[in-house]
């Protein structure tokens, strides 16, 4: 079948000319569900076979062999004839199978074709498209010129011809074909050996024979060398390469390897009973009697070492210390850095300055509203908007303090707790103490110095345009407690100090050990002219308490602020107070400083150690809870009934006033045996030398019994047990004095701050009746002078003035590092000056007792005088020119100008 | 025996003494006033170096012979009285 469709892809090909037969199928009866079975599978989808019986074949005049032949196997049928037989025959019909392809035929007729050969299965088949009926009928024209070609050359007939025989052609192929068969070349001969028959299959018998014994048992063809075949070698090749000579020899030795060995031994001693009798043996006397007395005796030896050392280098004592590359001339102080807070409104002033124990480059300032009293009470309602602060400066940002702590009202005092830095308590102007936990911002500050948070671009933008930039906002940090209003202070407090960590104090005043380790009680002086002692801990409650009550107490504090001290908040009352009292009569003194004897000095660079250990202990705690081991988080306060008292402590310090008294007085309270109450004890000591308000009282950091004093005009030294006066008092200065601070390093020198903005530093060991040195810092006020030992080539100093201004200055190495004998010599200056003053008081005595003498001598010759007449007078007279004679005489001899014989004689003449 | 005592207290008694040791000619302690481990130590120590001070003198001239030795270190000063039979150790201390 020529290929009617080009989508016909049939392997087998059946393109072959089968067109030409007819079929006839016979049309099965088949089930009408049954779908028709087309030759899709032989390639050729259309066609669907069928069976066609001899009536279906009447019906449509498709007889096999009479309509349908060879010459024309195919019919057309109408289509409408097969849905008549449909009608007619129904299931029955023999296009039933096809009936849906009929039915969806487009055309009228169908192409119905005999399968003669049953080429599709069966001896009829449909072919159901369009397409491939006129395919069938009108096979395509090229198909159909080569199909006309092929029955062209088939045509043709083939008539057979015999063949004729020819004569062949030699080509030379018979020679190759002789030499390569192969001939006999002699004639075979042929061999026949008989014997006897009896010899076949006789037994046999084997045995050994010699085949050289034997002559001409066997024949041999000897080898000879021939020499004809005998080849000579003449030339050879042959690769030469020259090599050491090389000898592989072996030895066996013996091999020596380390072995560990190990000697023990032991001294050789003698007994005792030998050490005995060589004691006694004479030799031994006579050797020790050379050498302990004698010459060359080691008591010599022993005494020459001790006179003098010879072998010092004079020249290396008498230099200082070496190894300095500053430059020694200079002795000004130079400005290192200085904090202004300009975000503030109103113009404020500093009221106290404090370093930060641990950390270097961080200060801590109070700032306070510059108003007088009068104006603060005019502007009251704009005040309260003003948040109070502590800036911390950090070194690292002089624009923005780095945490700002708030108060309730200014703050005028503040302390960092010596054993925890994290804690802060401060005074405020209405007699509230404050306390600031800044633990949670602790790493923050620690960190400043590394610049966490802050990108490290380089800055090409103008100021103004990096402060909305910077990531570091200054955080405002709200304190967590403050004092009771009703209980504490009434008036401003001027002072705050924490206690040393070894002791605390009870409610009588009483001294006993501290088991906590930790500063955990204040002091505080205030202007109501009470000195009043607070316990940071839990007091326990002494009265049951009712729940109404607890109910009030309970304050909601925002979440941010830690709860350390939640317990004290609002609801702290002091420990103890002590009153300053003149007398009944007169008005109470009003402090403004106090100086406790403390037996830890929280400055020196031996306290910073100790700092450093905790506040390092407590950073590496930190990755776990902190709360269990912060000691402040845990405290148990009012065990004073278990721990031991301190005996021997004293409970005396010093007081400065606002009228320039220095008071020394007791803290312990007594019990007054007639009314019953606790009162606080009598001063033991009161000296007024300056003109105003003392503002400095301070321990010497080296000296813990000399105290420096500054107010008004004039600065004094003291020392503490010695009553009867201070050991040094300057003289009125041209300027008033407003702050004061020892140096930290040279016991010698302090510095003191002028109100013109002057820093006046004195050099005991230089002069002491004036400064050694006067150097202008800023054009306000000095409130506050603060040294620091920040590292041992660099000490600042913190000044701040009236303007609000922080200035830090660097000190000379001068001023900073003392020479090696100072801190003896001023010791020995001050105990002169002790010395001095008791000779003083000495001298007082014995002058009293002179101006008496005097005095009645006085009173003598006035009474004598009275009764005088001229014979009086005459004997008077008299008596003095007696008098005089005899002085003379006695002048003259003592000179030796007169003998004593020859005045004898001139009297004798007489 | 009394008397030795008595001289060696009085030695023990000046400043800056830290120890005295007798020794015989072989180095043995024989009287001391410092614990047995260090007496040992300084017996052995020094035996040596004062025989070998001895013929160092005597080879640099053989009538010249040490009187006594003197060693001042940085922290103490070692002095050895020698004799025929016997040295005396004695180390002290003599910063002031």
């Amino acid at each position: 079948m020529a290929p009617k469709n080009p989508k016909q892809k049939s392997p087998n090909s059946p393109k072959q000319p089968t067109r030409g037969k007819k079929r006839s199928t016979m049309v099965a009866s088949v089930n009408e569900e049954v779908e028709p079975v087309n030759m899709e599978v032989m390639g050729h989808p259309e066609i669907y076979p069928l069976v066609l019986t001899t009536k279906t074949q009447e019906i449509f005049n498709c007889r096999v062999d009479e309509d349908v032949t060879d010459d024309q196997p195919y019919k057309l049928i109408k289509k409408e004839d097969i849905f008549e037989d449909f009608k007619n025959r129904g299931a029955i019909s023999d296009f039933h199978p096809v009936k849906k392809v009929i039915q969806e035929y487009p055309g009228d007729e169908i192409l119905l074709v005999y399968d003669k050969d049953f080429k599709y299965g069966l001896n009829f088949y449909v072919i159901g498209t369009e397409e491939g009926k006129e395919n069938y009928l009108n096979p395509p024209e090229v198909l159909e010129d080569q199909e006309e070609y092929k029955e062209y050359s088939s045509e043709e007939v083939y008539i057979y011809k015999a063949p004729v025989s020819k004569p062949w052609i030699s080509l030379g192929s018979e020679k190759e074909i002789e030499e390569e068969s192969v001939n006999e070349a002699t004639k075979q001969t042929t061999y026949m050996i008989s014997r006897k028959r009896r010899k076949f299959g006789a037994p046999i018998k084997f045995s050994d024979h010699n085949a050289s014994s034997i002559k001409d048992a066997y024949i041999e063809c000897t080898a000879y060398p021939d020499k004809n075949f005998t080849l000579q070698q003449v030339e050879k090749d042959v690769g030469m390469q020259v090599i050491p000579q090389i000898k592989d020899r072996g030895t066996q030795t013996r091999w020596t390897y380390p072995k560990n060995a190990t000697t023990q031994y032991y001294p050789r001693e003698f007994s005792e009973e030998e050490k005995e009798a060589v004691g006694q043996s004479k030799p031994f006397a006579d050797f020790f009697d050379n050498v302990s007395v004698g010459q060359n005796s080691v008591e010599i030896a022993l005494q020459q070492n001790e006179i003098m050392n010879t072998f010092i280098d004079d020249w290396k004592c008498l230099a200082e210390e070496e190894g300095t590359f500053v430059d020694k001339t200079d002795t000004q102080l130079k400005e290192y850095q200085s904090f202004t807070d300009l975000h503030s409104p109103m113009e404020k002033m500093i009221t106290c300055v404090a370093w930060h124990p641990t950390i270097y480059g961080l200060i801590a300032v109070s700032v306070a509203v510059r108003l007088s009293f009068e104006d603060r009470v005019l502007n009251s309602g704009k005040l309260l908007l003003q948040p109070s602060l502590i800036l911390l400066w950090s070194f690292s940002d002089p624009i923005h303090p780095q945490l700002m702590l708030e108060g309730p009202d200014d703050i005028f005092c503040f302390q960092f707790c010596p054993s925890d830095p994290n804690i802060i308590a401060g005074g405020c102007i209405n007699g509230q103490i404050v306390m600031w936990d800044i633990t949670a911002h602790a790493d923050r500050i620690e960190n400043i110095k590394s610049g966490g948070g802050r990108s490290k671009k380089p800055i090409l933008k103008p100021m103004f345009l990096l402060e909305p930039d910077s990531n570091k906002e200054a955080t405002y940090i709200r304190h967590c407690a403050v004092s009771s209003i009703e209980n504490g202070h009434r008036k401003v407090i001027t002072d705050i100090h924490w206690l040393a960590d070894t002791f605390e104090i009870n409610r009588m005043g009483a001294v006993f050990e501290n088991r906590n380790g930790i500063c955990c009680q204040l002091v505080t002086c205030s202007a109501d002219c009470t000195v009043c002692f607070w316990d940071i801990r839990p007091q326990k409650a002494l009265l049951p308490q009712t729940a109404e009550k607890k109910k009030e107490e309970v304050i909601e504090i925002p979440f941010d602020v830690p709860s350390t001290f939640l317990h004290l908040d609002l609801s702290w009352k002091p420990l103890a107070k002590v009153r300053l009292s003149k007398g009944e009569t007169s008005v109470d003194h009003c402090p403004t400083k106090i100086s406790l004897n403390e037996s830890h000095i929280s400055q020196t660079p031996v306290g910073l150690n100790t700092l450093h250990t905790f506040s390092s202990i407590l950073a590496q705690d930190r990755a776990g809870k902190m709360e269990e081991i912060n000691p402040y988080q845990n405290l148990e306060g009012g065990m004073a009934g278990h721990l031991k008292p301190i005996d021997e402590f004293c409970t005396k310090f010093f007081v400065g006033t606002e009228e320039g008294e220095v008071i020394y007085t007791d803290w312990k309270l007594e019990r007054d045996p007639e009314t019953g109450r606790l009162m606080s004890k009598k001063p033991v000591s009161m000296h007024t030398v300056h003109d105003g308000a003392v503002h400095t009282i301070q321990r010497s950091p080296f000296y813990n019994d000399i105290i420096l004093t500054i107010g008004g005009w004039n600065v004094a030294i003291w020392k503490e047990n010695v009553m009867t006066g201070p050991l040094l008092q300057s003289c009125c200065a041209p300027k008033r004095y407003t702050s004061g601070h020892w140096s930290l390093t040279r016991p010698a020198v302090f510095y003191v701050g002028r109100e013109d903005g002057y820093i006046d530093i004195w050099d005991l060991l230089e002069k002491t009746h004036e400064p050694s040195l006067s150097q202008n810092i800023c054009i306000t006020m000095i409130t506050g002078i603060k040294p620091w030992p920040s590292s041992s080539k660099q000490q600042l100093l913190a000044i701040a003035d009236h303007f609000g201004t922080l200035h830090i200055l660097e000190i000379p190495w001068t001023l900073s590092h003392p020479s090696s004998n100072e801190v003896s010599s001023v010791q020995y200056y001050f105990q002169r000056e002790v010395k001095h003053l008791e000779y003083v008081a000495q001298r007082k005595v014995i002058r009293d007792k002179e101006i008496k003498q005097i005095n009645m001598e006085k009173e003598r010759k006035r009474s004598k005088t009275y009764q005088k007449s001229k014979e009086q007078i005459e004997a008077g007279l008299k008596l003095d020119y007696e008098q005089y004679l005899d002085l003379e005489k006695t002048t003259l001899i003592s000179l030796g100008l007169l003998k004593i014989s020859e005045r004898r004689s001139f009297i004798d003449m007489l | 025996m009394a008397e030795v005592e008595e001289t060696l207290k009085q030695l023990q008694s000046q400043k800056g003494m830290q120890g005295i040791i007798l020794v015989n000619t072989e180095g043995i302690p024989l009287k001391s006033t410092t614990d047995d481990p260090t007496t040992t130590q300084y017996a052995n120590l020094m035996h040596n170096f004062i025989l070998k001070a001895q013929s160092t003198m005597r080879e640099i001239d053989p009538q010249n012979d040490i009187t006594f030795l003197r060693i001042r270190s940085k922290k103490n000063e070692i002095m050895v009285a020698p004799d025929k039979d016997y040295f005396l150790i004695v180390i002290q201390n003599p910063t002031e």
